[in-house]
């Protein structure tokens, strides 16, 4: 398992591996953002924690389809499913790869592009806290869907599709926990189903991905 | 150690394609399986490592015991020869990646990128992978494909050795090892004579 984790990490960080482009998008959103709604700080501090949270969801997103296509692509999906690991570890040790990858990055980074944003200053706490309590639901959502689309040749369109909508809750939930941290109210109810989602996710999902994929491996 | 196959239906993209297909593989012996193209090698080879369901019939063969190689290697570009035989090693908890190296003659090409690494010598790197699993059962598919006649002749000395410590070997083949005490099952004769029947019924066309 930690072989397959250092691998994949290992992977990601050499050329071509996809680190970094999450990152790239998320400081994109966040640098025009400002710039195509206009200097009025009130207005970019008042919707800065959903462009935040718009801005790292749609990050995680761009390399979903990397997660399993690579390795199926190669061969190695095959080997791994028949190697000793159990295939929902090998799922679910993927998925922490994608979150060490790019949500744990974006989650160090949102604090500065807040600044960006204008985001009211009693925000930033609550921004780190919601991003590193709900990316890794993303990650675990989009490598089920990356599961259901493997094999599928250019399956990017139809992962999008089938993952947004598993996004929704985890989105709706995050931003709320900073629009109302930002605000000085009360967080524990946002906080709670948005912790509650990732436990769901992270507890349940690699069962069902790792069924997914030996589906599509027949 | 044995594997023993009864009365097996292997089925392709919903059609039956092989059936009745029935033998034993014991340890220290190699079966080679011939048959022309689109005959079903790969999909037999696939039902045996546990990648699709058989049809009907049976396989027994003791668990954790089958190393899988099939068509493509499984390297990674960006990883030296070193670490994609690393990873595998730890995967199946041995630690046997230099006496892999060496034993496909891989030595010289530890540190080099697979990326930079000829079809050939991918394919030395992937068959390298089997000697990293310590798996006695061995099932290849088309394992010498791009392989010149040096590296072929080097290849059966290493299923030869396999055999030797006891390990048993299923390859699937178009041309001539040398593996001289190998037997041959042709599989044009298990060839399933109606292709009517598909293979899950009407759930399976969706999956």
């Amino acid at each position: 398992m930690i072989a397959l984790l250092v691998r994949d990490l290992r992977l990601a960080f050499r050329a071509g591996g996809g680190f970094g482009l999450g990152l790239a998008f998320f400081l994109l959103v966040a640098v025009l953002v400002p710039l195509g709604v206009g200097p009025e700080g009130g207005m970019l501090g008042r919707i800065a924690p959903g462009i935040l949270w718009v801005g790292a969801l749609l990050a995680c997103l761009l390399s979903l389809d990397r997660i399993f296509a690579l390795d199926f692509e190669d061969g190695s999906l095959d080997l791994l499913a028949t190697a000793p690991l159990p295939l929902e570890g090998a799922v679910a040790v993927k998925a922490l790869a994608h979150w060490l990858v790019t949500g744990l990055p974006l989650t160090l980074a949102a604090p500065v592009l807040g600044v960006l944003l204008n985001l009211p200053a009693g925000g930033y706490g609550w921004l780190v806290l919601s991003l590193a309590l709900g990316t890794p639901a993303l990650s675990v959502i989009g490598t089920f869907g990356a599961a259901l689309t493997v094999g599928l040749k250019r399956g990017g369109l139809l992962l999008s599709l089938l993952v947004l909508p598993l996004y929704v809750p985890t989105l709706i939930f995050g931003a709320e926990v900073v629009k109302r941290g930002a605000a000085g109210m009360e967080v524990a109810t946002p906080l709670a189903l948005l912790a509650a989602i990732t436990a769901a996710a992270a507890g349940l999902l690699p069962f069902a991905s790792a069924a997914a994929i030996r589906i599509n491996l027949r | 150690m044995e594997m023993v196959v009864s009365d097996l239906a292997v089925a392709r993209g919903g059609l039956i394609v092989l059936a009745g297909l029935g033998f034993t593989l014991r340890g220290g012996r190699a079966l080679i399986l011939r048959g022309p193209n689109g005959v079903g090698k790969t999909t037999l080879l696939r039902t045996l490592a546990g990648l699709q369901p058989a049809v009907a019939g049976e396989v027994s063969l003791p668990p954790e015991s089958l190393a899988y190689a099939s068509h493509a290697d499984g390297l990674k570009a960006t990883l030296t020869v070193r670490e994609n035989l690393a990873f595998w090693a730890s995967v199946y908890g041995t630690g046997a990646v230099d006496a892999a190296l060496d034993g496909m003659n891989l030595r010289a090409l530890a540190d080099r990128r697979a990326a930079n690494l000829s079809a050939g010598q991918k394919r030395r790197l992937g068959l390298a992978r089997l000697l990293v699993t310590g798996r006695p059962i061995w099932v290849l598919d088309e394992p010498t494909v791009s392989l010149d006649v040096a590296s072929v002749a080097l290849f059966a000395g290493v299923v030869r050795a396999h055999l030797a410590a006891g390990g048993a070997a299923l390859i699937a083949t178009h041309i001539d090892l040398g593996l001289d005490e190998a037997e041959v099952l042709e599989l044009a004769p298990f060839r399933a004579t109606a292709p009517a029947a598909t293979a899950g019924g009407f759930e399976e066309a969706f999956l």
